[in-house]
């Protein structure tokens, strides 16, 4: 199967250093991956081009790259689902970090992040002699989130750091769960408490990327789920992001529908009207764009809340 | 993490053996650094899937018995000393890796769960699901980021440094990132840098697999020691030779031939697809040879396992196995054969990691130690426990670390001139400006691979180690002209393949050179022109010394037996 490898190249040494893409056409094979025929390439046509790569089999994390706009490990990646009707394969580096050369990103700011959240046990109390009990329902459930390789992934696909740089991002947050989920851990609250702060937990936008794009099914959004829950019953102080998942829950339960002006007025507190004010625009823009439905901005019950109610109900009984 | 240019103890390599060893270093006061050619959580112990060792005597195991099962698969060439103390510190180990936060499988009573493993007839191996070497590799790095240890990360080492005594001086070595070299002065280097699996082609080794530390220890006059013990892996996946787990086996699967036959019966009758390593790929490579094979494998059978147990205790391997092979674990038998895995051999050390012997028993330099895959006490001798190389990390990565600590302390900075740095920088900027010819590291690497593997895998003989003794030679000769395309300076990774590719013509050179040598079968070394175990001849260890000409002088040294003597191996 000849395939077309359209690579991103960037070489900071020749000038002017414009990132570029380069074409190698290449016979691949059912089973070849991107890594393979990238290996292919820089050993038979082009030895300068450069990646990370290591162990061949999803394990060590080197070989993240973009593979037709999305993060992807190359090593994982089979060419035969990638190709066009055309043939060809996109290839680039991460995204949302610097690019040192071609396919080898700059990942210290990715490590900051991982080190921001005090990425160690801190028991409570007085080691034990033996192993700490724990039960295997607890650490059965850590493998899922212990799986992941810090292969970057999902932080070059977070749609919420690519509108700002300061969260703290998908691969941090699901690190800092594996603490907060461990029952030998003793600074929970304190870990909470700091991811409380603003780039914490409550500034993922829930795009999903996070899960789409990660090569172990750590599932990185669902632990930060489990983290604002967990911030929440242990009773961290409201912020516009916990305040805004309450009101939301509580809006759908007593209406059916969601209430816009209720859920800001609610969010920010009335007091805040500043805040308030500042979503005026927003809301004249769309009352002219016909986005303000005829009953008004105020919105009743929706005939037939019971069965809302009964769903809250539900899911209460079985968490 | 800021770095300095002058520590205490400077780690190479920062896997397993090499985090433990600084993390011990810094417990004992020490100033220590690591620096590594890739990040930490990228090191190859995350390969490790099935677990680790122990004897826990709080529960009923004997230590006794891990040491003679260890001994035993050595096949009666591991220093029975060296041993002793990896069975007995055993359990202290797991105990703290649990407490610094490996999230190890529990039982029901919330203790510490245990799998069975190869070559053993007890459950001793401590396990988390199929990843272990990640889940301790991740908890380790996070030890290493709340100790504040500074890492020179993706940084390669060109040479070990010694002072006008000759005694181990530091590390020179270039940032990949802006090829800036440096010299890094410590009082006691540890070369903690894993294996050389990519010497052989395939292999279940990840690509940074090159023998890095053997090959500059070797150069700077460390020996290297029993090189010629390699393992071959039962299972690996056909095709680009990936790892699946002994845990496999370990949790109940079947080896079949191709009439369905569970053809261990015929070589292992007790211990059957758990007898050690290289009697089952003995086995395969017989069936395979002998026409029961199919298309070159013989077939992993999980099928009766369950769905559920695969999923919670086999899940990375049935992935590996649905992505890499298009088969589904719980539905249909696995093609697997044969592949390189692991080498027994490397840097001669004693039990607290030095490369040098006081009392004058063999050579060596002062003030180098070694840990992990790359050193060679010898523990695993002719053969390889599956689950002690996780635990030979740990317990002799943290003694390494410790007793480097110990020794810096007593002996001054030393000197070197800065004129090291000089050299090493010339001869990689003359490899640089070497005109590209029609030849390419990667044609020569591969032809390398491709002879190691056919003439030195699972069975050898003289004509065949003779033979890949020649193709080195013509490699070498090919090596000192090949160019290097890319002629840049920024994260240049066609310089690193070059320069790895001389290190790993080294280390196989010393693998032919013991090869040739021992004229017996012991162990994953099977000669067919030599059939037996042969101990009144070779119940010693080879070690090879690199000569200033290139070429390798020979010592030997006796096998340190305590309590088990040499007997018939069966399993």
């Amino acid at each position: 199967m000849i395939t077309i490898f359209r690579i991103r190249r960037f070489n900071p040494e020749t000038s002017p250093s414009m990132p570029y893409f380069q074409e190698y056409k290449l016979d691949t094979e059912r089973a070849d991956t991107v890594l393979d025929a990238l290996m292919h390439i820089r050993e038979t046509l082009d030895e300068s081009l450069t990646l990370r790569c290591s162990c061949r089999g999803a394990i060590c994390g080197s070989c993240s790259m973009r593979i037709n706009g999305h993060a992807a490990l190359a090593c994982k990646t089979k060419v035969q689902a990638m190709a066009s009707e055309r043939g060809v394969v996109q290839v680039e580096p991460m995204n949302n970090m610097p690019v040192i050369k071609d396919l080898v990103t700059d990942m210290a700011g990715f490590w900051d992040k991982v080190r921001q959240v005090q990425p160690w046990l801190q028991p409570a109390g007085q080691e034990p002699e033996a192993e700490y009990l724990a039960s295997s329902e607890s650490m059965n459930h850590l493998t899922g989130v212990m799986g992941c390789i810090m292969c970057g992934a999902c932080v070059s696909d977070c749609a919420a750091l690519e509108a700002d740089e300061r969260f703290l991002g998908p691969a941090a947050l699901a690190k800092a769960y594996r603490f907060v989920a461990d029952p030998r851990d003793g600074a929970g609250r304190s870990r909470l408490l700091a991811l409380n702060e603003p780039g914490g937990m409550w500034d993922c936008t829930r795009c999903m990327e996070c899960i789409e794009v990660c090569p172990k099914g750590v599932g990185a959004m669902d632990r930060i789920m489990s983290l604002r829950s967990r911030g929440i019953q242990a009773g961290v102080p409201s912020t516009c992001g916990s305040r805004h998942a309450e009101v939301f829950a509580d809006l759908i339960y007593r209406k059916g529908r969601l209430d816009e002006p209720m859920l800001a007025a609610r969010t920010f507190g009335l007091q805040n009207l500043s805040r308030l004010l500042s979503l005026l625009p927003m809301a004249l823009r769309a009352f002219v764009r016909g986005k303000v439905p005829k009953s008004g901005p105020l919105h009743r019950a929706i005939p037939g809340v019971e069965k809302f109610r009964r769903l809250f109900q539900r899911m209460e009984e079985r968490p | 993490m800021t770095t300095a240019n002058e520590y205490d103890v400077l780690v190479m390599g920062a896997g397993l053996a090499g985090m433990r060893a600084a993390l011990a270093a810094h417990e004992a006061g020490a100033r220590v650094a690591i620096m590594t050619k890739v990040h930490p959580v990228r090191s190859h112990s995350n390969a490790a899937q099935g677990g680790i060792n122990a004897a826990m005597t709080d529960r009923g195991d004997e230590w006794e018995e891990h040491a003679f099962e260890t001994v035993k698969g050595s096949d009666y060439l591991a220093d029975q000393d060296a041993v002793e103390i990896l069975a007995q510190e055993a359990g202290r180990e797991i105990l703290t890796l649990e407490h610094m936060g490996v999230i190890f499988n529990r039982n029901e009573e919330g203790r510490l769960g245990t799998r069975r493993f190869g070559g053993q007839k007890r459950a001793r191996t401590f396990f988390v699901s199929d990843f272990t070497g990640q889940a301790m590799l991740h908890v380790l790095f996070e030890q290493l980021i709340k100790a504040r240890v500074p890492v020179f990360e993706e940084w390669f080492v060109t040479s070990l440094v010694k002072d006008a005594d000759g005694r181990c001086a530091g590390l020179v070595g270039f940032e990949i990132r802006t090829s800036q070299f440096a010299l890094v002065k410590a009082k006691a280097v540890i070369i903690a840098s894993g294996g050389l699996g990519r010497v052989f082609e395939p292999s279940t080794n990840a690509l940074i697999c090159t023998g890095d530390g053997m090959a500059i220890a070797y150069r700077a006059g460390a020996a290297l020691m029993d090189m010629e013990m390699v393992q071959y892996h039962p299972t690996t996946l056909k095709g680009k030779g990936l790892l699946i787990t002994e845990a496999a086996r370990g949790e109940g699967a079947y080896l079949l031939n191709r009439d369905g036959e569970r053809f261990m019966k015929r070589y292992a009758p007790n211990m059957m697809e758990l007898a050690s390593r290289d009697v089952v790929s003995r086995a395969e490579q017989t069936e395979i040879n002998e026409g029961r094979g199919v298309d070159g494998c013989v077939l992993l059978d999980c099928r009766h396992l369950g769905r559920q147990l695969i999923h919670e205790r086999l899940r990375q391997i049935s992935d590996e196995v649905q992505s890499f092979a298009g088969i589904d674990l719980t539905k249909e038998p696995v093609p697997i054969r044969p592949g390189m895995h692991y080498q027994m051999g490397g840097i001669k050390t004693d039990v607290d990691g030095r490369c040098w012997e006081m009392h004058g028993a063999w050579a060596g330099v002062p003030g180098l130690f070694a840990a992990g895959e790359t050193a060679c006490l010898s523990l695993h001798g002719g053969n390889r426990l599956g689950a002690n190389s996780l635990l030979d990390t740990v317990v002799f990565g943290r003694r390494a670390g410790r007793c480097a600590a110990e020794y810096a302390r007593e002996v001054p900075t030393p000197h070197v001139p800065d004129s090291t740095v000089g050299m090493e920088q010339q001869a990689v900027s003359a490899l640089l400006s070497r005109h590209a010819n029609r030849d390419s590291v990667a044609t020569i690497r591969h032809e390398m691979g491709v002879a190691m593997h056919t003439h030195l895998g699972v069975f050898r003989d003289q004509e065949g180690i003779m033979a890949a003794k020649g193709t080195l030679e013509s490699l070498r000769d090919r090596y000192s002209r090949v160019g290097v395309q890319d002629k840049g300076r920024v994260f240049n990774t066609s310089l690193i393949r070059a320069l790895e590719l001389g290190f790993m013509l080294d280390c196989a050179e010393t693998i032919v050179c013991g090869a040739l040598l021992r004229r017996e079968s012991r162990g994953a070394h099977f000669r067919t022109d030599y059939l037996y175990r042969d101990d009144e001849q070779w119940l010693k260890h080879i070690l090879v010394y690199h000569q200033p000409d290139g070429s390798s002088r020979v010592e030997y040294l006796p096998v340190r037996l305590t309590r088990w003597e040499p007997k018939v191996r069966i399993y």
